[in-house]
């Protein structure tokens, strides 16, 4: 199973379900049953009206959520009943979040955010992750701006940062919600050619959600989501 | 605990303003409470020692007189109507290896023999009731120092020498080298030099007292080679009466401790302690919510943040000792402060205050109320710390 294996198999899910309230009167069902299987070098847009649950999918599948049916495996893991702490370090070394609101820490810099899921996991940071933080940093393009704070730089590079950070670990699989909507279309572009990038150079599966056309349809796969259900799921080019 | 640590130090850090205003609350609750707790063992360590300048720490005498009754004959009943003996002045039995004894005894830091009885001073017409104490100078003096106190003349005891209170000297119009008549009763007089006059600053002292040496004080007394007290010192004053206790058991005669005597004084001293501790703990208590509350508002601020941590893997405990770690700091630092406000605050009394007595500076009560205070800041972090590692990370994202 080496990490560039293309065809090792990232994500499946079965069956999912999930529902919220349940056991009370407003119980409602937001997922019926789905099946999915996402490849090491998938580079997916997960697409698909406001309220059609693509959010809440994204939540089970970055382990942020327990789905109430079906089983989510994750590196061919199953993940239903697994205990928090084990779901917390699974989360921590296998997936990378990247969210439409920077979500950077402003009491660190930005060198230290990027080190921040390396840090939660073992403490100090070494010599050689440091350096592999400015090497992620120089590849988006911040080289030189890794001791600002985050209200020092731009909305782009922002994200740009929050992608940096995603990558540290050198997840499995790439999770990002949104990651343009809050840019002008330059930086969007910016950031998405490096998904594009990270995707062939690391072979991190990603998954991504996004109201864009434009964006989705520079993806190798489009899996649209229609009221809690995969109204349909194909691969382009 | 080094990714915990940085986080709340940074997050301490960016919020100055919420955790200077609470430092500043946590460090004038610890002076109060610093300032109080020295000022209070300041007073009562005065007090104390003004009155224990004066007596022994304990005090060994025979045992009571009692009646020894006949017990009935078996199968007869004895109607029995029985007066107190009279408490005749008597000797301590071998007080000689009592005082050995007690010599040797653990904590005991002085044993000094004594013998006092009732007598009479006389000098021309004027008459005045005395108490006669009989010493062994170079031991009493170490229960007593009273040659601190001498006002004129000097002490010495021994040789026809006396040495008497202030105010019996003036009653009697006596200066130092003048003779005095003492008058033990049933013929037993004789006359002493007056070497030296001693001020304690008790009345009753010092208007009483006549310190001679003991073969003079058993022969006025008639009560030859006696010794009917033995004042003893040692080294904790508040175990005195344990130390009592126990002098009993091992001698079986009558040891009452300064505190004993001093009931009423225990009874005030005691009453101020419970009412600083109470004072101290109230202060203590708004501190300790003071903390909690900051604590509380900072989980709320940093819901998002939190929620971004726990998503790239930090754990609940993590995240529960962030929290945590901010409240010790919070009462570290809060108590440093507090400490050396509240030792200023000593030092201005001590400089510029009223001057009726000194606080002594103990540097353990800055590392108790150092240590208190950042168990009081973890326990008081605990809640907030539990909510922030409660929170669902898919809610704290969504949350802008």
């Amino acid at each position: 199973m080496s990490e560039h294996d293309a065809s090792q198999e990232v994500l499946r899910l079965q069956g999912l379900r999930k529902s919220y309230n349940v056991g009370k009167p407003t119980e409602v069902e937001v997922l019926h049953g789905l099946d999915l299987r996402l490849q090491r070098r998938d580079f997916a847009a997960l697409v698909g009206a406001s309220g059609s649950g693509k959010s809440t999918l994204l939540n089970l599948i970055g382990l942020l959520d327990r789905p109430t049916a079906g089983e989510l495996f994750l590196l061919a893991e199953p993940t239903r009943s697994m205990d928090d702490a084990r779901r917390t370090e699974l989360r921590g070394s296998t997936i990378g979040f990247v969210f439409q609101f920077h979500h950077l820490i402003q009491a660190f810099t930005t060198l230290e955010n990027v080190l921040m899921p390396l840090m939660v996991a073992t403490g100090k940071p070494t010599r050689e992750q440091i350096d592999r933080a400015r090497g992620l940093l120089a590849q988006v393009g911040l080289e030189g701006l890794e001791q600002r704070k985050p209200d020092q730089l731009s909305g782009g590079q922002q994200q740009r940062v929050a992608v940096a950070r995603a990558l540290i670990t050198h997840p499995a699989l790439l999770l990002a919600d949104e990651p343009t909507g809050n840019l002008d279309s330059k930086s969007a572009t910016e950031v998405f050619q490096l998904f594009r990038n990270f995707n062939r150079e690391f072979g991190c599966a990603v998954l991504l959600v996004t109201h864009d056309s434009r964006m989705s349809e520079q993806c190798d796969r489009i899996i649209m989501l229609v009221d809690g259900n995969i109204e349909s799921d194909k691969a382009l080019g | 605990m080094w990714i915990e640590w940085t986080i709340a130090t940074k997050f301490l850090h960016e919020g100055k303003v919420q955790s200077t205003l609470i430092l500043v609350g946590i460090a004038v609750g610890v002076a109060v409470i610093v300032f109080l707790t020295a000022l209070i063992t300041g007073l009562q360590g005065n007090i104390i020692n003004r009155t224990l300048g004066t007596q022994a720490h304990i005090k060994v005498q025979p045992t009571e007189e009692r009646n020894r009754i006949l017990p009935p004959a078996a199968g007869s009943v004895q109607l029995v109507l029985e007066d107190k003996r009279a408490q005749r002045l008597r000797s301590i039995n071998n007080w000689q290896q009592v005082r050995d004894v007690l010599d040797t005894l653990p904590r005991v830091t002085a044993v000094s023999p004594v013998i006092s009885g009732p007598a009479f001073a006389r000098r021309g017409a004027a008459l005045q009731s005395v108490v006669l104490v009989g010493i062994d100078a170079p031991r009493y003096q170490r229960i007593i120092p009273i040659q601190n106190d001498i006002v004129a003349g000097v002490f010495r005891i021994g040789a026809g020498d006396a040495v008497i209170g202030k105010q019996l000297a003036t009653d009697l119009g006596l200066r130092a080298g003048d003779k005095l008549r003492l008058d033990g009763g049933q013929q037993r007089e004789s006359v002493v030099n007056v070497a030296g006059i001693f001020e304690l600053g008790v009345r009753e002292l010092d208007s009483r007292y006549v310190y001679l040496e003991m073969k003079q004080v058993q022969s006025l007394l008639n009560l030859p080679g006696a010794a009917t007290i033995i004042d003893i010192t040692v080294d904790d004053i508040f175990d005195a009466q344990a130390i009592a206790a126990r002098i009993t058991r091992l001698t079986g005669l009558k040891a009452e401790s300064w505190m004993e005597t001093n009931a009423q004084l225990m009874n005030a001293l005691r009453s101020q302690s419970l009412s600083t501790q109470m004072i101290s703990a109230f202060v203590a208590l708004s501190v300790a919510l003071g903390i909690a509350s900051v604590l509380s508002v900072s989980v709320v601020q940093r819901t998002r943040e939190i929620g971004i941590l726990r998503a790239m893997g930090t754990t609940r405990q993590q995240m529960l000792r962030v929290f945590l770690v901010q409240g010790a700091l919070f009462g570290l630092a809060g108590s440093l402060l507090g400490g050396l406000a509240g030792y200023g605050l000593v030092g201005a009394f001590n400089t510029f205050g009223p001057k009726l007595f000194y606080i002594p500076v103990n540097p353990w009560l800055l590392v108790a109320a150092t240590g208190l205070a950042m168990v009081t800041g973890i326990l008081s972090a605990a809640v907030p710390a539990r909510r922030a590692a409660a929170l669902d990370p898919v809610e704290a994202i969504r949350h802008v």
